[in-house]
Order: C-alpha cells, then sequence, then structure tokens
C-alpha cells in the first residue's frame, strides 16, 4: 500500500458536484458498488445519478460507470473531470487515468486480472508497482491498495467492491459519511453476504 | 412483491431510466406489453415478465419485434393501453407494421419505445430512430432523464389516446441505463379486457381505406403539432441573447456546461421533450429576439433542420447551427467537454478544456466467451473438421459474435439478425469457397427461419450451424420458443429447432452435443464432407449456457480441471481454444508453465478431451 502526492481537495470544502468514475473487469461487482453509492446518496437526500453501461461488456472485457452528485447533471463524465477514480484494477486504474486531473482521488485494487492477449503469453502484464507511480504523478492523491486480500480476509474475494468502497468513505470527501453506504449494504446486499459485505466495508474503511 | 409496485405514489427511488419508463406505464393503467430483448432495452421488458406474474398484466417476449408490435397493436386497438418495447434496430424490423400501424390508428393508448444506442455500446449501427417519427407521422417524446422517463411515459398513454394514434417514446442509452432519483405517482389497475369492434373500413387497409387513412393521419399530425406548441415537455427557461435548442440528454450537458461557464444571464435554453410533430410555433417564438442559435442533440441534426426551415419559412435569418463545420459530430453520444468546447467554440467564450494524458499503449482488454460457453467448443470442432482446408463464416447476432476475435475467428460477414443464414445462401451462389454460418438459437427463430426456406427454395448450398444454447444469452436469459430449461424442471421446448428445421425442408440435419468434442468432430466432418449431396445442410449444436443452467437448476460445480506435469508446452489450448481460465505463467527460473484458474474453470471438460495433459479434480468448497 502506498499513499502519495495528497494535494489539496479541487474546490476546497466549497463543492457543490461530485464525478465520480467506476472502472473494472466484468463480474468485480462495480455496478453494485455505483448503484449502492447511488442508494446511499438518495438515502441522505443529495441530489444523484448513477450511470452504467450493461450488455456486451459483462464477457470479461471492460465495465466502467459512474456516480455524479450534488449539482451536475451529466450522467457521463469527461476525460479530466473525474473527482474520483475507482479502479478495482491495476491496468484499469492505468486505463482511466484520462479521466482524471492534477487534483482527482483514485483508489486502486493492486491485484491484477490479465486480460486475453497477457494470460495467452502473448503479452506481458505490466508492472504494477509501476502502473502505480505513473497514476499517482499525474493525480491529487493515490491510494492502492489489495482489495482482493482485503476481501479474501473478510470471507470472499467477491467483496472487493465493499473493501473499496469503505477505502473512499474514510476519506471524507463525499456529503455523506459510512452510516449510509452501510445502511444500504444491510438493506440492498443479498442476505447471506451482508455480514461479508459489511466485513470488507471496514477493512477497507481502515486504510487510510 | 415487485419493486415497482410495492412503492408508493409520492415517494423517492432511485431507478434506472428503463425502470422509471416501466412505473410509468403502470401508472398509466397498462395491461399488456410485448417486446423482444435487446440492449439497452432489455430492462423494460424483465420487469413487465416478473411484474405479469403477480398483477393482471398480460406480457409476452415475442419471437422478434414485428411480432411485438402486431401483437400490441391489436390490444391497442381492443382498447387495452399497452407497450411494445425493443432496442433502435428492432423498430427497423418492426417498420412495416409501423407505418401502417400509424394510418390504422389505435383506441387504448399504445406507446413504442425505440431505445437508441449512440457510441453503438451494444449494436451494430447508431441510426437515429426519430426520423421514424417524420417517416411515420407519429408524435415522438424523448426523456432526459429517469424522472422525465416516467412522466412522458404516462403522458404518451394519455396523447395516444386522446388522438387514436401510437406515441413514440425514444430513448438513448444514457437514458435507459442512468439510474436516477424519481418521485412517484400512484398506481392504475390495468383494464382487465378488452372488446373489439369489427370496423373494417377503418382498420382493413386495402388501397382505398388506405388513402383516406393517409389523409386522415395528416389531420391527427396537424392536432398534435398544435400539442407540440403547447406540451408541458417543451419548456424555455433561462436569459439572455443567446439561444441553444436541445433534447434528451444534451439537455444534461447543457445546464451543467451553463453552470460551469457562468452564463445564466446570456443564453436561453429551449428543450423539447416532445420532439414531433415539431413545435414550430413555439420555436419562433423562442427564437424571435435571439442573436445566434446553437443545437444541442446527438447524432443526426434532426431539429436543427427543422427550426431552420421554420425560421426560413417566417423570414428569421438569425445564425442556426449544430452540425456544421464539425461543431458538433453526427456519431458517437456526447460528453461534457465537448459541450462545453462547442458552446465556447459558437459563442466566443474562453474556456480551455482539461489537458487529458494520452497515456501509454495497454494490453487490450475486449470481452470474450466465458470459460464453458459451448460456442467455443462448437467452433472448435467446426475448425477441426474443416482441417487444412477454409471456410467463409457468415455469422449472426448474440454471445457467438465474439468468435470474431482471436484465436477462434469465426465470423467472416455479419448485417443483422438473420443475415448469417441468407447470406449464406448469397455467398454460396456467388463464389466458390465452402461456407458455414452461426446463428444462436433465439435469433434463428427472430428471423433465421424465412432465410432458410428461401435457401432451400432456391438450392443454395451452405452449412448451418444453430449454436442452441437454450436462452436468449446475450441480453440477459430471456426465453424463446425453444427453452426447455425451467426453474420448475426440464420441460419439452414450445417449438422443436430440429422440427422446425426439417419443416423447412431440410434433409441434411445433424444434433451434436459440443461438449462431447471428438464425436462432434467425426459428425461435423461428414456433413461438411457431403460436398457431393449440395444443398443445405443444418447442424444444431446443443448445450445450454451454463450460466444459465446454473441459475435454473442450481446445480453446484463438482469438477475442475488442472494442468499435470506432463504438458509439454505445445500451446494449442491457448491458440486454438482462448478459454479465459486458462493462463500462461512464469515462474521464478523464468520457466513457462499453463495453468488453469479454479474460479473461472466450470469443468466443461473440453481442454481434457483435446489434451492429455488436463485432468480433473474435485472442486474445493
Amino acid at each position: 500500500m502506498e499513499v502519495e502526492g495528497w494535494a489539496v481537495w479541487p474546490r476546497g470544502s466549497c463543492m457543490d458536484s461530485w464525478r465520480i468514475f467506476f472502472t473494472g473487469v466484468g463480474g468485480q461487482g462495480t455496478l453494485l458498488a455505483t448503484r449502492i453509492l447511488g442508494e446511499a446518496a438518495l438515502l441522505t437526500d443529495v441530489q444523484v445519478v448513477v450511470s452504467e453501461i450493461h450488455g456486451m461488456a459483462q464477457r470479461g472485457g471492460v465495465v466502467e460507470s459512474a456516480v455524479v452528485m450534488g449539482k451536475v447533471l451529466s450522467p457521463v463524465v469527461s476525460d479530466g473531470e473525474a473527482d474520483v477514480l475507482m479502479a478495482f484494477e491495476p491496468l484499469e486504474a492505468l486505463r482511466a487515468l484520462r479521466k482524471c486531473s492534477a487534483h482527482s482521488l483514485v483508489i486502486a485494487n493492486t491485484s491484477p486480472i490479465s486480460p486475453f492477449a497477457v494470460s495467452s503469453g502473448k503479452v506481458q502484464y505490466p508492472d504494477v508497482s509501476e502502473m502505480m507511480r505513473t497514476v499517482s504523478g499525474h493525480v491529487g492523491k493515490l491510494i492502492a491498495l489489495n482489495a482482493r486480500s482485503l476481501a479474501r480476509g473478510a470471507g470472499s474475494e467477491l467483496a472487493v467492491n465493499m473493501v473499496l468502497l469503505g477505502t473512499l468513505m474514510r476519506q471524507e470527501r463525499l456529503p455523506f459519511g459510512r452510516e449510509p453506504v452501510e445502511t444500504v449494504i444491510k438493506t440492498r446486499t443479498r442476505k447471506p453476504f451482508v455480514e461479508i459485505n459489511l466485513e470488507a466495508f471496514d477493512l477497507g474503511f481502515q486504510v487510510v | 412483491m415487485h419493486e415497482l409496485l410495492g412503492a408508493n405514489g409520492g415517494s423517492k427511488r432511485l431507478l434506472l431510466g428503463n425502470q422509471a419508463i416501466v412505473r410509468g406505464a403502470l401508472e398509466a393503467g397498462i395491461s399488456f406489453a410485448t417486446t423482444y430483448p435487446g440492449t439497452p432495452a432489455s430492462e423494460i421488458g424483465d420487469n413487465f415478465y416478473r411484474i405479469s406474474r403477480e398483477i393482471d398484466l398480460y406480457f409476452e417476449y415475442s419471437v422478434n419485434e414485428k411480432v411485438a408490435l402486431e401483437t400490441a397493436a391489436a390490444a391497442a386497438v381492443s382498447g387495452l393501453r399497452s407497450m411494445c418495447s425493443m432496442k433502435h434496430v428492432g423498430l427497423n424490423v418492426a417498420a412495416d407494421a409501423l407505418m401502417t400501424l400509424a394510418y390504422v390508428g389505435v383506441k387504448g393508448g399504445l406507446v413504442i419505445v425505440s431505445a437508441d444506442d449512440p457510441s453503438l455500446h451494444s449494436s451494430q449501427n447508431e441510426q437515429d430512430n426519430r426520423y421514424y417519427a417524420k417517416l411515420s407521422g407519429l408524435p415522438m417524446l424523448e426523456p432526459a432523464n429517469s424522472q422525465e422517463a416516467l412522466e412522458m411515459t404516462r403522458a404518451a398513454f394519455t396523447l395516444s389516446e386522446s388522438h387514436q394514434i401510437p406515441v413514440l417514446l425514444r430513448t438513448t442509452t444514457r437514458v435507459n441505463h442512468s439510474r436516477g432519483v424519481v418521485t412517484l405517482g400512484t398506481l392504475q389497475p390495468p383494464q382487465r379486457s378488452g372488446s373489439f369492434e369489427k370496423d373494417p373500413f377503418n382498420l382493413v387497409v386495402v388501397p382505398m381505406v388506405g388513402r383516406r387513412l393517409h389523409v386522415e393521419l395528416l389531420k391527427k399530425s396537424h392536432n398534435l403539432r398544435a400539442e407540440a406548441n403547447h406540451s408541458p415537455f417543451n419548456t424555455a427557461s433561462g436569459e439572455g441573447s443567446w439561444g441553444i435548442v436541445t433534447n434528451g440528454v444534451s439537455y444534461n450537458y447543457v445546464v451543467d456546461a451553463i453552470r460551469e461557464l457562468k452564463l445564466g444571464d446570456r443564453i436561453q435554453v429551449l428543450k423539447l421533450g416532445m420532439t414531433y410533430p415539431f413545435a414550430a410555433e413555439l420555436c419562433l417564438d423562442f427564437l424571435k429576439g435571439l442573436e445566434r442559435i446553437l443545437v444541442v442533440e446527438e447524432l443526426e441534426p434532426f431539429m436543427e433542420e427543422m427550426l431552420k426551415v421554420a425560421a426560413q419559412e417566417s423570414g428569421l435569418t438569425l445564425e442556426i447551427r449544430g452540425k456544421e463545420d464539425d461543431l458538433l459530430p453526427r456519431y458517437f453520444e456526447f460528453d461534457p467537454v465537448q459541450i462545453k468546447t462547442a458552446m465556447a467554440r459558437f459563442f466566443e467564450l474562453d474556456y480551455q478544456p482539461p489537458k487529458v494524458e494520452p497515456g501509454p499503449e495497454l494490453p487490450q482488454r475486449p470481452p470474450n466467451l466465458c470459460a464453458g460457453c459451448p460456442h467455443r467448443a462448437t467452433y472448435y470442432a467446426v475448425k477441426q473438421a474443416l482441417g487444412e482446408g477454409t471456410a467463409i463464416y457468415p455469422t449472426d447476432i448474440g454471445c457467438y459474435t465474439l468468435g470474431l476475435l482471436p484465436p477462434l475467428q469465426t465470423a467472416d460477414f455479419l448485417l443483422c439478425m438473420g443475415s448469417s443464414v441468407s447470406s449464406a445462401g448469397g455467398f454460396s451462389k456467388a463464389q466458390d469457397q465452402p461456407v458455414v454460418a452461426f446463428i444462436g438459437d433465439s435469433t434463428f427463430f427472430h428471423s433465421g427461419i424465412t432465410g432458410l426456406i428461401n435457401a432451400v427454395q432456391n438450392d443454395h448450398n451452405f452449412t448451418l450451424v444453430i449454436l442452441d444454447n437454450g436462452t436468449t444469452a446475450m441480453t440477459g436469459q430471456q426465453p424463446h420458443p425453444g427453452v426447455e430449461l425451467t426453474v420448475e424442471g426440464p420441460q419439452p421446448p414450445k417449438v422443436d429447432i430440429e422440427a422446425v428445421v426439417r419443416g423447412c425442408g431440410v434433409d441434411q440435419v445433424l444434433v451434436v452435443q459440443p461438449l462431447q468434442v471428438r464425436k462432434t468432430i467425426g459428425s461435423i466432418k461428414e456433413v461438411l464432407e457431403g460436398d457431393e449431396n449440395p444443398g443445405v445442410r443444418v447442424i444444431i449444436s446443443k448445450s445450454p449456457c451454463p450460466l444459465f443452467e446454473r441459475r435454473v437448476t442450481g446445480r453446484k460445480q463438482k469438477v475442475v480441471f488442472k494442468v499435470t506435469e506432463e504438458c509439454d508446452m505445445c500451446r494449442r489450448c491457448l491458440d486454438e481454444l482462448g478459454c479465459p481460465a486458462f493462463t500462461y505463467c512464469e515462474d521464478e527460473e523464468d520457466c513457462a508453465y499453463i495453468r488453469i484458474d479454479e474460479l473461472l474453470c466450470s469443468g466443461c471438460s473440453v481442454c481434457a478431451q483435446m489434451c492429455h495433459a488436463v485432468t480433473p479434480k474435485k472442486k474445493s468448497a
């Protein structure tokens, strides 16, 4: 885990809009994470739009989604305009770097998932530390963590999304705290997984 | 209880645009809904499907969009409020019915949802279906967010009934697949049954009836134009001497841009929610006194051209711009920076778009067929059966289109649903290479059967492989006429694919289980070598989608496969199968080996049948 280059949050404490961009690989639960954040915003009366793309992307391809809150209405996040990048996979963190600016907060899972070209031995997976250094050099703050191993510690590798949500909420940069997020996890995720999800969220929350 | 039925009027929910459309229809007392699944419209039908099990609402997954629209039209003519939803290209399939239904009209409200897909997130083209409104003369509403999706759907039923004409609700992917906060209205119970009154001289469109109905349609259009000029969905706001005319999701980008560029006192915005018939008088009122107008709309200059015509007719000479000189592109969906940049250029403002890092070249991550997908096994078997030989592979629309990518590379030509079969026939008559076409089961029912009959009639010479995985997998496992696996257990199919194929006049029919690799290769070889018996040969490759099978049967996987030390690194598994569970690895001494990811392996055993170094083991819990 590394924490580097913390810059002042872009617009200080008077932010009135938040653009959070999510990227990951099909099957990692990015869409559930965006939905939980959206429901938490609704619970706290914060204006919110959640943008998803369904269909083709789910077959092991890249899945991108977004949560925008506050005054902003546009469901799409332009290149250079993400306040937060939630990257569920390190290669995808670097691919989505175009969404960030020198002010962005990036939370990145360092556990790689090989694309087909890599797993078939055609090309090499880029060095993770190197990629994280590149990301770190272009953004305000990077929190890189092995969310997969934390999720495993909570009881399921599938809870990477909950770990990353926990880490995001610890940064206290959104217009609501951890409680509404935990409430939504309790009411909106599948019963047998609620305990694991809450534990994973908490393990992510411990990461600073 | 379904989440869209449980919530009270006045409460707030975070709803997908597609869910909001369903809720709006329920608040209008919808009784009858049809669809053929297609992204980005699929969730509309899927929600109706579940809701129809709880309330007295008739819903069906129709065989294709034309059938869906004709079925819904009958309900609407019988006085029931009805909805027919589809993706944009689905409306091409339904267009024949649409054009004349516009003449015939309806009694109960009929709302036709066309879900367009700018940027082609999951489509073969990004056609702008607003032109269908103009072509057919039907009124059209275009929501900008989930709240409007609900309100416009509800209002569309009233509009449809009061003018006795179907209404088009045209959305784009960003509206269908965005979740927004929606304040709900009150549910209305569905009407139990409709009644049909015979009226052949208005409902049977022979030429003499059609002539009269066309004139009637133009009268309705005239009245609807007055409605558009006063529609609550067409609103002007802001102040200043510049103007923007916009619609749908683009409205959000415009509002954000005005706030961020601090133009609140300089730009007026006209947002059109009812975009056809064109609200010309309203627009002219808006134009008067303004200096210059930017039209912000995705895809084609639909509003821009109508606005220019209206301005010319009333002698206005102000500058109206949109798609010319690449100010705004006619392709792909917009994004906020693009709109700010275009506004800055047109209104001569100071704005610097954010600097974007080009980023290094990275390994791509294209979607792939899932581990255990029977399509992979079929493609492998066909290529093995062809040996050194080659063939042209016309393909079709579904998960199996992913056979396009290496290492399978079993896709050479594709236009639309059903084109595999008909184009295979064309190729067989136009050139000498053998032709092996692929089509999925749901796509075969949708529009493959007609092409097959045509091929038999005209003595085409090709092999058609029907990839029968027992469901409409790509769009979320919706049922089709040949479904056998259900939550209640296996059942005989309502329509048997083999019987259909034989009924179409095909004599050479073979059914294979593609997960039995050697047997399948052998059987396919026999069929392909049957060149001395030219004609249409059909191979039905039948094995359920593993994701669907697991969901429906709840069966737990017991076996996974592993690579043993006998592996000689021949790489055939990587180079010929391309299963995502396989990984090429190197140990600390740079020694290469191949590993199967236990989490991904679905236990299909295809790899074990092609390689002695792959063996089964018990799946750890």
